[in-house]
């Protein structure tokens, strides 16, 4: 398959009108431990090729694995975390395949015992309708241990990709780090939703692992990945129920690496899947790959049975069977779950939903909550957080972190302004200094010279002038045109060079021309 | 267990990679055959009151702390790779070509 064929799609909404989504999501998430799964070589991101590696995780003859405890009581904490139960007594199994991937040409993983399971996990949509957000309630079907594989750089071909590749060049550090996958139940229900049901779950999942401080959960590095299923069914006849119709044939599409690519992914695969059926076609049950670059999925390997792992369970690794004391501990370990963090702190900082939503979409929640114990008003915490901080990164395509301002920066800032030495187009200056590293808020203020005329009477001169100069003006706001004296407002602005209190101008001016 | 069938075994050399011919796939049943039965005549000896084992010893939660212990180092892990490249395990082509 040297180039990728466009296939046909259906108009997102028009394929909604025939078909019901369902979806399953497979993520895997790699745990952020010194070591790996079965062996004490190091996990270090980004190391020299093959640098991190041991008998054990390389499947040398005679190796023999031990579990790593602190990973184990990960997953304990993510399925309960996940309001899962936990398995008294699992066992590892052998999931053995042919690539080369991993060296020991089977994955240590677990089947038909996993730690964790039957949870879930309650996200926050946009309402069906209206402005506000409800809540869609994923279930979460397991969470199993397993490793995570090598990496293989694919030479010769035209594209770095495998097919037409000539041999393959394999780096095993990677093999054997602690990998929780994490499998939801078929999600139905979500219609139209559906692919922002995805990514809202994902990026719920994401928050919480980020909370137990289980894993980096950086999507781009790879430590949080996401297979996302997609099947259609058509629409119930009116009058009878959805549920009872049954689920097509499904694809899982793999290399999903953002949250905005989740999105993009699971609703391509419905546009791609509606214009299959509607041709009379079967969906193929198979892999498919994601491509960012052109928004499209392409067809990989027909996805094989699950006999064809020839699943066992793993004869070199002893039961883990956590005792309930052991459960009790952990579960006292577990952070305020993060959606009723978010409403707690949407109730101190008093922000409307939609203010709420900004902030959570701009990512800016922990920046806020440290600005805010930093000393700032949360409204000023989220104006500059987000109305500024984030509408520049946005513009600029960066990310707000890139900066170099902190919430303590921000704190100074706000002070600033509420001691009255700045005004709002002057701290705007100020931080400008501070984005393009000129020293902290206080420190930019001071070298640009940057400090309100707190003087009335150099302020009330600018003001006489002005009316002098702009008596046509003045006679309108005499004459109870109240708005025009925005214009005067703005030319006592210009007269200050922009360092005045416009809302004591403002009262000047009224109170001259009263 | 239903006897092996050529098919079968024809399967599970396309898993594992290995070009079998005709005469092959034939020896192979016949032998894969012997030891299917050979195995299958443990289960007329596990009776019902004998749970399925995966490990011999009767032991629980054998786990290592997460400390990190020193590994082999590339040059010594890549020392019995029968080609390496860019200090990587080098393999042959994953997929054929179609």
């Amino acid at each position: 398959m040297a180039t990728a064929v466009t296939e046909d799609v259906v108009d997102y909404d028009e394929a909604l009108e025939r078909y019901d989504p369902v979806m399953g999501l497979e993520v895997h998430v790699e745990l952020n431990t010194a070591t790996k799964m079965f062996c004490g070589c190091a996990t270090e991101f980004g190391a020299e090729p093959n640098s991190q590696v041991c008998p054990v995780c390389l499947g040398l003859p005679g190796a023999l694995p031990v579990v790593n405890a602190k990973a184990v009581e990960s997953a304990i904490r993510i399925g309960l975390a996940l309001s899962c139960q936990i398995a008294p007594w699992c066992r590892f199994a052998r999931k053995n395949y042919f690539y080369p991937d991993m060296p020991k040409n089977f994955q240590t993983s677990q089947y038909d015992e996993p730690i964790a399971f039957e949870g879930h996990l309650d996200v926050e949509v946009p309402a069906a309708i209206g402005d506000g957000t409800e809540i869609f309630r994923v279930e979460i079907e397991r969470a199993h241990m397993e490793e995570d594989t090598g990496k293989s750089l694919h030479v010769g071909g035209a594209t770095g990709r495998i097919h037409g590749a000539e041999y393959s060049l394999v780096d095993y550090n990677r093999a054997g780090i602690p990998l929780i996958e994490i499998v939801t139940k078929p999600l139905t229900g979500a219609g139209k939703r559906a692919p922002e049901v995805a990514k809202a779950y994902v990026a719920a999942l994401r928050d919480l692992l980020r909370a137990l401080g289980v894993s980096d959960v950086k999507m781009e590095q790879g430590s949080l990945r996401c297979d996302a299923n997609v099947s259609l069914r058509p629409r119930a006849a009116a009058g009878s129920e959805q549920e009872t119709v049954p689920l097509g044939t499904r694809t899982e599409t793999k290399n999903v690496n953002s949250l905005r690519s989740v999105e993009r992914a699971v609703r391509y695969e419905i546009s791609r899947q509606a214009a299959v059926l509607d041709r009379g076609d079967r969906v193929t049950q198979e892999t498919r790959h994601w491509h960012e670059d052109t928004g499209v999925t392409t067809s990989g390997r027909e996805k094989s049975d699950a006999e064809d792992y020839r699943y066992f369970p793993e004869p070199d690794l002893v039961p883990v069977a956590p005792t309930p004391e052991t459960v009790e501990r952990l579960r006292a370990t577990l952070p305020e779950p993060p959606s009723q963090r978010r409403r707690r702190l949407q109730q101190d900082w008093g922000y409307s939903d939609l203010e709420m939503r900004d902030v959570m979409n701009a990512g800016a929640v922990e920046l806020i909550e440290e600005t805010v114990a930093a000393g700032a008003t949360p409204a000023a915490a989220r104006k500059w957080w987000t109305g500024e901080l984030a509408r520049r990164a946005n513009a600029e395509g960066r990310a707000v972190e890139d900066f170099g301002v902190t919430p303590a920066h921000i704190a100074e800032l706000d002070g600033l302004v509420r001691s009255g030495r700045l005004n709002d187009s002057m701290a705007r200056q100020v931080l400008d200094g501070v984005v393009a590293g000129e020293g902290g808020p206080t420190e930019v203020a001071d070298a640009r010279g940057l400090e309100l005329v707190q003087d009335d009477g150099a302020l009330e001169a600018a003001v006489d002038k002005v009316i002098a100069a702009n008596a046509d003006v003045a006679q309108k706001v005499r004459d109870g045109k109240v708005q025009a004296a925005g214009a005067l407002i703005g030319q006592v602005m210009k007269e200050l060079r922009g360092q005045a209190d416009a809302g004591r101008a403002r009262e000047l001016i009224l109170a001259k021309l009263g | 267990m239903s006897a092996l069938s050529r098919d079968d075994v024809a399967h599970l050399a396309g898993l594992a990679r290995i070009d079998l011919s005709d005469a092959e796939l034939d020896r192979m049943v016949g032998e894969l055959g012997v030891i299917l039965e050979s195995v299958a005549k443990v289960q007329e000896v596990a009776a019902q009151d004998i749970e399925p084992m995966s490990h011999p010893l009767p032991l629980t939660n054998v786990t290592r702390p997460d400390e990190v212990r020193p590994s082999l180092g590339a040059e010594a892990a890549l020392a019995g790779a029968p080609a390496q490249e860019q200090q990587r395990f080098s393999v042959p082509r994953i997929l054929a070509e179609d």
